[in-house]
This record gives C-alpha cells, structure tokens and sequence, in this order.
C-alpha cells in the first residue's frame, strides 16, 4: 500500500506504471517545478524526475518574481502540474492521466536510485531579495525521516495511514507527508484537507492507524470546529511552536500523543518534543548544535553543511534545547518564512518606491491567532492598493503588509540605519484602525 | 444535493441574506482585525486575492466564525467552495441556506 485516494487504496504496481508514464512526458531539460497539488501526484512526479536524474525544484510561493529568479537559475525547467488552468510561465507539461491498472502486469520492481544523487532544490529567502538555492540528495532526506520514524515512536511494520494539511512542496510537508512514508513504508493520502471538516473526512476515509500531519494553525480551527474527529494514532505538528495549552487540550479532545517537529527548510527536521510533558526538544542523533558568533548552528547528520538556524536557541545538555523565539529579522506567519531584508528589497525594487520597511505586526491576542508584518512606504506617485498589486507579484500573499502606510519618509538615523522602535512608533502614529 | 439547499431557488430569503449580509461583514472585520469599517465591504467585493485581499488563513478563520455562529462547516472539496468565497452575498447565501443555528 503506497497511498491512498478518497479512500481507495493505491499499490507499488499502480505507483510505478505512473511513475514510468510521467517520465515519459518530461522532457529533456533538468529541472521540474513540481506544483501538482494532489500529493499522490506530486509523489509521482518526484519519483518520475527522481529516475531520470532530474532535480525537482520547491520554492516558496510561486509568484511571477519567483519564476523568473528560477528560470535564471534553471533556465530547462519545466512546470509539471495537475491543474487546467496554471498561471506560471514556464513550459507547462500536464500531469498525464492514466486509468488504474488493475491487470496485475507491469513491474513491482522498485528501481534504485543512488544515496548520493541530487534530488531537490528547497528554497530560502536570501537576504539580498533573491531566493536561495538549497540541493538536497535523496539519501540524506530519506535518512532524516528514517530517523523521524523512530523519534515520533512509529511502530515497524506497522502500516500507517498519513494525513496531511500542508502542501507537499513545503520542506516539512514535503519530509512528513512524501518521504515520511516512502521511508517508512506508510501509505501517504492524497487529498490536502483544508477546514476541520475535511480533514475529519480525509482522516475518515483510510483506515487505522492514521497520522495526522498539521501545523498550528490548521490544529487551531480543528479544535475550535464543533466536529468529531475521528480517532488518530499520532498528531504531529511544525512550522511554529505550540503553545501547552493548543497541546494539552489537542491531546485530550483526539485522544492521541502529539508530537512536534523543529526544523528549517535548510536543515529539514532535526529535533522532536512531546510538548505536554516538557518544553526542551530532542535532537536527532547524529545533528549536534553549536553555538558561535552569536548565533546557533547545526551539522551532522542528514544536514548537507553546517548551517545557521535563525531561531533564538538555548543549549540545554547533550541532545536537548529550548527554543526562545525567532531571530528578529526571521518572519514567519502561518509557515512561511521569509525575512524582513528580503520583504525590504522586492518593496525597495518597486519602481516609484522611493523608500520602504517592513516591521513586525504586534501578536494578536489569543491562542496561535497569525501575527502579520506592516510596512511604512515613501511613495509619493503610487497608493496603496498599487504598491499592493506590485508586491503580490512578488511575494507570498501572507506577506502583504498589514497595514500598508504611506509616509513622507522614513526615520532613519543621520548614519541611515533604521532602528525598528522608531519605525514601529511611526507605524502607530499613522495607523488609524477602524472605528468599532 | 437537494432542491431545496440551493439558494438560488430561495427568493423568500433575500431579506435574510441582506441582514446576513450585513452580520458577516462585522464579524469579519471582527474576527480578522481588518483596516477598514465592515460598512465598506461591498456585497459583491471579491474576498480573495485583488478585492478584500484575504488569504487563506484568512479563509479559515472566517471558516470558525461561520461555524461557531451559525452552525455551518465548509468543505474545501464542495464544488461550492470557490463561489462561496467570490464575495459577501454569495458566502451569505451559503450560509442561509445551511445554517443549523
């Protein structure tokens, strides 16, 4: 059992006959934005890019800035997607359809691939505004989840189901919701529930034991739903850190473990908490931190070089830490990352934009409520709603500033610099909320 | 699906879905801490993307509000899903003739 498909089970047989005729429309060119959003799909195409020696490219949000930053990058690659309408300008191949086999011919047997080969490009955003390129060879990420099979306590030989609501071409979606079951031999489901009621649907609909795979946010509104969840093995959850109280009380309305998951998009996973019992998280083995010039790093391992985590960490014995918050040029909402000085530079490339800066919106009230960035912006020929479509082009739409200010200019420092109270003060001189 | 839950076949609820209309909006502006006054939410303003701007996180807590006010839990795969978010009136209309409360 491989996967699963509104319940109906998918086997090796069925995979690799997709698997061969997906390779066959690829093309020549080297590189695959994946954008298949059914994940089962997604697998497909990864495998299919996978034996033809091809890198499967993951970056953030596919916007037009993005495409084009890749095609300079990779200028072979092709679009492989599951949709009939596919907004992004590249060579677009159509996932191919093909109907089940259920002949039993064709081959079961699973084709190799080589620990050491190239198998996917993540992205981080660099700090110069453009994305940075990260390669990762299929051995290392499949070992990080081998190893997260044993930190999340997964049984051996047990067949789980496993239930995601974040979309395969995020790091962590990508290692629990892809490769989590490739290396476990877990049947992955492809459907993405969105609202509490489908995922209560999604996890209905395959058989126990069942994971469920979420972050924060959508653990939030499953939660706060009036909906019966139906009954699940293990609850995992990444992206932000939850807070254990979310934990305590997921625990106890699923009845279930849950199980939270650290990690970045450079270093995928490396360390687990079982957040009810105690806040320290537990390294994967072989990763060891180490704490330098200021900041935390990690090696070892899975993790191709050693590499700066941009989290605010404490080292608390051997293989435990806490976590203390982000660095403060890190943003991250609801998942996605991305940093004030790359937000800074696509607001900067804005053409009538004369100066602009992002800050960090105040956190709401409320458990996990999503805290947002605003922006003050020195543009004397644009408004607002046009800075607006401008940056929508360029940036995940999480992004956007909230609120979006005009200013007649910034209070930087005489040496240029601006400090982010000043900013922040003039935001809230500006910023008038709406009566009521 | 029924006759009887689609909205369009329901001209005796148009008063409702005007004051539904209306409610959603506020609550809106309430749950997602919005700039601007719900009386600005035209009716036929596309929620998404270019016309309110909202997001999908958006989308969901938007989803818990509708669920907790009035009883009604949406369905990403429901054909209906993209056409209940195209603007107020059309969500509204969803929720009429759904709520349980």
């Amino acid at each position: 059992m491989l996967a699963y498909r509104a319940g109906r089970p998918i086997y090796v047989r069925e995979f690799l006959a997709d698997v061969e005729r997906v390779g066959a429309v690829l093309g020549s060119g080297a590189h695959v934005l994946n954008v298949c959003a059914d994940r089962y799909r997604f697998t497909v195409g990864f495998a299919a890019a996978l034996l033809a020696r091809k890198m499967t490219l993951l970056p953030p949000t596919p916007t037009p800035e993005v495409i084009a930053h890749l095609q300079r990058l990779a200028p072979d690659a092709c679009c492989l997607t599951d949709e009939d309408e596919c907004d992004i300008e590249l060579p677009r191949v159509r996932f191919p359809e093909g109907g089940a086999d259920t002949s039993g011919a064709g081959s079961t047997a699973v084709p190799g691939v080589e620990a050491g080969q190239p198998a996917a490009w993540v992205f981080t955003s660099g700090s110069t505004g453009t994305p940075v390129p990260h390669p990762k060879s299929f051995g290392r990420i499949l070992e990080c989840m081998r190893v997260a099979a044993l930190r999340l306590s997964l049984r051996a030989g047990v067949s789980y189901a496993i239930v995601a609501t974040v979309p395969p071409q995020h790091m962590y979606g990508f290692e629990t919701s892809v490769l989590l079951p490739l290396a476990h031999g877990a049947a992955l489901t492809a459907e993405r529930p969105f609202y509490p009621a489908d995922i209560c649907a999604a996890l209905a609909a395959v058989p126990r034991p069942r994971i469920l795979v979420s972050t924060p946010l959508h653990l939030r509104a499953l939660l706060a739903a009036d909906v019966r969840v139906p009954e699940v093995e293990l609850l995992v959850s990444a992206t932000a850190p939850l807070s254990p109280e979310l934990a305590r009380e997921a625990e106890q309305r699923l009845a279930t473990r849950l199980l939270e998951i650290y990690g970045s998009t450079e270093t995928g996973s490396i360390a687990v908490r079982h957040t009810t019992e105690s806040p320290e998280w537990h390294l994967w083995p072989a990763v060891t931190l180490e704490q330098r010039s200021g900041g935390t790093w990690a090696k070892g391992g899975h993790i191709e070089q050693p590499t700066r985590l941009c989290d605010v960490i404490e080292i608390t014995g051997g293989d435990r830490f806490l976590l203390h918050g982000r660095e403060a040029d890190l943003v991250n909402i609801a998942g996605k990352r991305s940093s004030l000085a790359y937000l800074n530079h696509q607001l900067n490339s804005i053409p009538g934009v004369l100066d602009g800066a992002f800050f960090h919106g105040d956190s709401r009230a409320g458990e996990a409520a999503v805290s947002r960035v605003g922006a003050c912006v020195v543009a004397p020929g644009l408004d607002a709603a046009a800075i607006a479509a401008d940056l929508r082009r360029r940036i995940d739409p999480v992004f956007l500033p909230r609120p979006l200010l005009l200013v007649a200019s910034l209070p930087r420092t005489p040496t240029g610099k601006l400090p982010e109270e000043a900013l922040r003060a003039l935001a809230a001189s500006q910023h008038k909320p709406a009566p009521g | 699906m029924s006759d009887n839950v689609s909205p369009l076949r329901q001209p005796a609820g148009s008063a409702e879905v005007a004051a539904l209309t209306r409610e959603l909006a506020d609550l809106i502006v309430a749950a997602l801490n919005l700039e601007i006054p719900a009386s600005e939410i035209g009716p036929d303003q596309a929620l998404y993307g270019e016309g309110l701007g909202l997001d999908s996180i958006d989308i969901l807590e938007i989803a818990l509000v509708v669920s907790k006010q009035y009883g009604v839990q949406l369905r990403a795969d429901s054909e209906d899903n993209e056409r209940i978010f195209a603007s107020l009136r059309h969500l509204a209309e969803y929720v009429n003739a759904h709520r349980t409360k």
